[in-house]
């Protein structure tokens, strides 16, 4: 097991970026889906018609974009911390893209749903607490 | 019903795709050179490994089946729901990956299924 410092604030930084972009690429691609609307996939010609319609949009780009920031984060995270430290430590993302919809896209969150997004927060601070690696590196 | 499938492939293509890309990145090792031409080495050591073309065809699947369930769902909603795959990404972790989940993850992972618990019943 390993707990330096220079191990803890790499983790750090890195979870950092994908607790920002993570959630900003979910909000736009929401933003962008909504424009498409529901679309029928379960025919090739449907499913063609909303590739083409998904590759078309400049805000689901966007959102792919900040996915993919998200994503190289991820990726470089795991190449030293337990994937069951990240996953749930990078789950603050989970509350700050519930932030993001009610203040970027203005849906209406119920009480009961921010209370649910709390405790969703609050059972990531208890995981957060735990060692980054159990595994030996090999 | 169809939504159902697609928010099960989220959470268990998602949820197997960053266990196979985890699994990749651990046989790449450790990354300690952040200058961008060694990221790029990474890159390429890591499309070598065939966990990693496993884990972004599965994940590939999950990011579709989420752009179908948003042009549907609110984010606020489609989001905490994803959050179920903590269950398996834990669950992945210790069988899969071998990880030693601790007593206390286990029971953040808990508190985070009544969160997500909660959304679903707050839905409407």
């Amino acid at each position: 097991m390993k707990s330096s410092a220079g191990l803890h604030f790499k983790t750090y930084l890195l979870i950092s970026l994908m607790v920002i972009f993570g959630p900003l690429g979910n909000v736009l691609l929401g933003k962008g889906m909504k424009r498409i609307g529901a679309v029928s996939i379960a025919t090739p010609a449907g499913a063609l018609d909303f590739l083409s319609r998904v590759v078309s949009s400049g805000t689901i780009w966007l959102g792919i974009a900040s996915l993919i920031i998200f994503f190289g984060a991820n990726m470089l995270v795991l190449s030293w911390a337990d994937y069951s430290y990240v996953q749930p430590a990078s789950s603050v993302a989970y509350g700050m893209s519930a932030l993001l919809a009610h203040f970027l896209l203005r849906e209406a969150v119920s009480p009961m749903r921010w209370m649910g997004v709390l405790l969703i927060c609050l059972g990531v601070l208890v995981v957060g607490h735990t060692p980054p690696r159990t595994t030996e590196p090999g | 019903m169809l939504i159902f499938i697609f928010y099960l492939l989220i959470i268990g293509a998602g949820t197997g795709g960053e266990l196979c890309v985890s699994r990749a990145m651990k046989a790449v090792g450790e990354v300690k050179d952040f200058r961008p031409a060694a990221l790029v080495g990474v890159v390429f050591r890591a499309l070598r490994v065939s966990w990693m073309w496993a884990g972004l065809g599965l994940m590939a699947t999950a990011f579709f089946s989420l752009l179908a369930v948003l042009s549907r769902e609110n984010v606020s909603v489609v989001v905490p729901v994803t959050a179920l795959s903590y269950v398996a990404g834990a669950l992945g972790g210790k069988f899969f990956l071998g990880e030693q989940v601790t007593p206390r993850r286990w029971a953040g992972v808990l508190l985070v299924c009544i969160g997500v618990a909660v959304v679903i019943v707050g839905r409407r």
